[in-house]
């Protein structure tokens, strides 16, 4: 059959019963954390219910773990709270027999980095976790949905989802993002054009000659914050790329299976008659490096510009928006971004916690010091193998050395659910995906930028354009 | 889950566009494993004028006058208008189970975030999307008190006039709030369904079906 999209063929492959309007899905895996399926467990054993497919499942806890102290267990939890819930995920985990990297396996940490990293997420499957950061996995040629408790409940007893087919989006990209413009900035520059609620009902496939050019890790980035422009799902087509990035990762098929896998992975990108509801081309040359200015992740403009102009809102609910947006950010139209003075500094998260992130600070920081200003700047890996991989090339003592923390994996700051967390008031360049009211810690405000920008601010304590900035020569990418 | 049928209430605007489920259950709450008893604490940060945690009592806490749900006029509120974009950001269904313990049982707005919606039926809240200029008209209305009927069987939602709105719901969805359906039990309903295009899915792609270990 032709003309369809990646989006379609993965859906119809997928189908179980139903149409387009109400279909009943087929999931293939099925990634847990502590904070979301505590309730869909207990819904389970009320109703007496079995997990349909536990070999589906893949658990660790990453929202609310501690970054320090981990060498003490569960000792280093200082929330009582947090440590019962994660008791919680223990203790389902062991009765339905699901594998579950603990707290203090080598391989925890962010749901949305293990996956990937383990080779659990592989393409042409369907993917839900009850986290809607979910979309990242469609990097891999996936169908990734997050998803809430009801639906983890309903998953994890009949392995089908219930849904309504979504319309087809294609964001195409084309050419060559500039010196120090990284996946980061380019999601964040997309997320502007579209609006946070521009993608409400579609499925995203990001496509073009600079997407095939980003590595897996920077199309994890751009696929991880397609949710914030409203879209459930991101994908991008399988390609060398994809292939060469899940050859020998631990949950990959092998042998024969792998080839018989790879025979049909290639025939995972749309059709070159497929038809999209909508399309959208971008030029990668007309890409700045990016900073979020307000309170949702649209309110965004590049470094080298300033706060908007209320009377550039297009419309009076914008305009209130916008106003609310500036009095939580203490901020005033017009202002520019890099006259901003830090307090904070935050690396890590699912959007931007994999290796590269982490070799893009160690360059932007090697031999230089976080200014005196900045009370805090912190590199969270965002997985026990990432921190291990990070400190096997020495970046842990090229961050350390510059002033920087170095701590162990978990979404940390970006939800602020453990004790890292912004006070009242303070100003934080965050790698994370959300710069909501209250995100990073009550009264908190967040700007949303890249590693390498992130890093630059710490060292500055205030913004700079990455492009005037040395860079220290460690190889690889920015 | 309770049938829903038709639901008479009272109004509450919250005339503001983009509310992420963040600013609706902020993440403190979200340590608990309980599926109930989120209501004290939906939308917290605006709502109280002091910061709240699990372990306060949220009697104790001293409420933000200026927030529109605390104005004595929307007090046993049960119909919640809202802008655009409601319910963005994270997919927390704890943001529902505070909206609902809050006593509320229909969101009205202009558009809803894909999760949200989806979470508001699974927990008895019916969610409608009326267009920009009805959503405004409610808006001038509910200033003065409004009291709405909605009725989910006719699909229309009648103002204090007689006057009508129609609004549209996928079909599955309405027959399921109906008759109060458990989607997990409906599904199991199809459980050799399930279990022959599992069947056919393994032999076709046994790759994915690899065990985790």
């Amino acid at each position: 059959m032709s003309g369809q999209t990646l989006y379609d063929k993965i859906w119809q492959t997928h189908l179980v019963s139903g149409d387009d309007e109400s279909a009943l899905i087929y999931i293939d895996r099925h990634i847990i954390h502590e904070v979301t399926s505590a309730q869909a467990f207990e819904g389970l054993k009320l109703a007496g219910r079995p997990v349909w497919r536990s070999d589906s499942v893949l658990a660790t806890p990453d929202h609310q773990v501690p970054t320090t102290d981990r060498e003490k267990g569960k000792a280093g939890f200082v929330d009582k709270l947090a440590l019962l819930q994660v008791s919680t995920l223990d203790d389902n985990c062991d009765e339905h027999q699901i594998a579950y990297f603990k707290l203090q396996d080598h391989r925890q940490g962010i749901v949305h980095v293990v996956g990937p990293e383990q080779g659990a997420s592989l393409p042409g499957m369907t993917i839900v976790c009850g986290d809607s950061h979910t979309s990242t996995h469609g990097a891999f040629a996936t169908l990734a949905q997050g998803i809430g408790t009801s639906e983890v409940e309903h998953v994890l007893a009949t392995q089908c989802l219930q849904q309504k087919k979504c319309k087809n989006m294609r964001i195409r990209v084309e050419g060559q993002l500039q010196f120090g413009v990284t996946a980061k900035d380019l999601i964040l520059h997309i997320i502007a054009l579209l609006g946070t609620a521009g993608g409400t009902g579609y499925a995203i496939e990001y496509a073009g000659s600079t997407i095939q050019s980003l590595s897996m890790e920077g199309r994890l980035t751009v696929c991880n914050m397609t949710i914030e422009a409203g879209a459930r799902s991101g994908l991008i087509a399988y390609d060398q790329v994809t292939e060469d990035y899940l050859r020998g990762c631990p949950y990959a098929p092998k042998g024969e299976l792998w080839q018989q896998a790879v025979k049909y992975w290639r025939s995972l990108v749309s059709d070159s008659d497929a038809k999209f509801d909508k399309e959208l081309v971008i030029r990668a040359e007309d890409i700045q490096p990016q900073v979020s200015w307000g309170t949702k992740p649209d309110q965004v403009v590049p470094v080298t510009s300033t706060v908007p102009p209320l009377t550039a809102a297009k419309d009076a609910v914008q305009r209130s928006d916008w106003q609310r947006a500036m009095q939580y950010m203490a901020l005033s139209e017009g202002e520019a971004m890099t006259a901003l003075k830090l307090d904070q500094v935050f690396i890590g998260s699912c959007t931007n916690g994999r290796i590269e992130d982490i070799r893009a600070v160690a360059k932007v920081v090697k031999g230089k010091q976080v200014a005196p200003s900045i009370k805090r700047a912190m590199v969270v890996p965002g997985s026990g193998l990432v921190k291990q991989q990070a400190e096997a090339e020495g970046l842990d003592k090229i961050i350390t050395a510059a002033g920087l923390e170095w701590r162990y994996a978990g979404c940390s700051m970006c939800n602020a659910m453990n004790p890292d967390s912004l006070a009242s008031g303070e100003r934080c360049a965050s790698t994370s995906n959300r710069n909501f009211e209250g995100r990073q810690g009550q009264g908190g405000r967040t700007h949303l930028v890249s590693p390498a920008m992130a890093a630059a601010a710490a060292i500055a304590g205030h913004f700079v354009d990455i492009r005037q900035v040395e860079l220290a020569s460690l190889g690889g990418e920015l | 889950m309770a049938a829903f049928i038709s639901h008479q209430g009272l109004v509450a605007p919250m005339d503001r566009a983009n509310v992420d489920t963040d600013a609706i259950m902020p993440k403190q709450y979200l340590k608990c494993i309980f599926k109930t008893g989120y209501g004290g604490w939906a939308f917290d940060d605006w709502r109280y004028l002091d910061s709240g945690d699990v372990e306060i009592d949220v009697n104790s806490r001293r409420p933000n006058p200026d927030f529109e749900l605390n104005q004595p006029a929307y007090q046993g509120a049960s119909i919640l208008l809202a802008r655009e974009n409601f319910g963005c950001g994270s997919s927390r269904e704890h943001a529902v189970w505070g909206i609902r313990d809050m006593g509320f049982r229909v969101i009205i707005a202009t558009s809803f975030a894909d999760i949200f919606y989806n979470n508001c039926f699974n927990n008895g809240i019916l969610a409608i999307s009326l267009t920009a200029e009805q959503i405004e008209r409610l808006f001038g209305l509910a200033e003065l008190g409004l009291r709405l009927t909605v009725d989910l069987d006719q699909t229309v939602i009648v103002l204090p006039d007689g006057e009508y709105m129609r609004f549209n719901i996928e079909p599955k969805r309405r027959e399921k709030m109906l008759q109060g359906l458990d989607n997990v039990a409906t599904t199991l309903l199809q459980r050799e369904v399930i279990r022959i295009f599992e069947g056919q899915h393994k032999a076709t792609h046994p790759y994915y079906f690899l065990t985790l270990r």
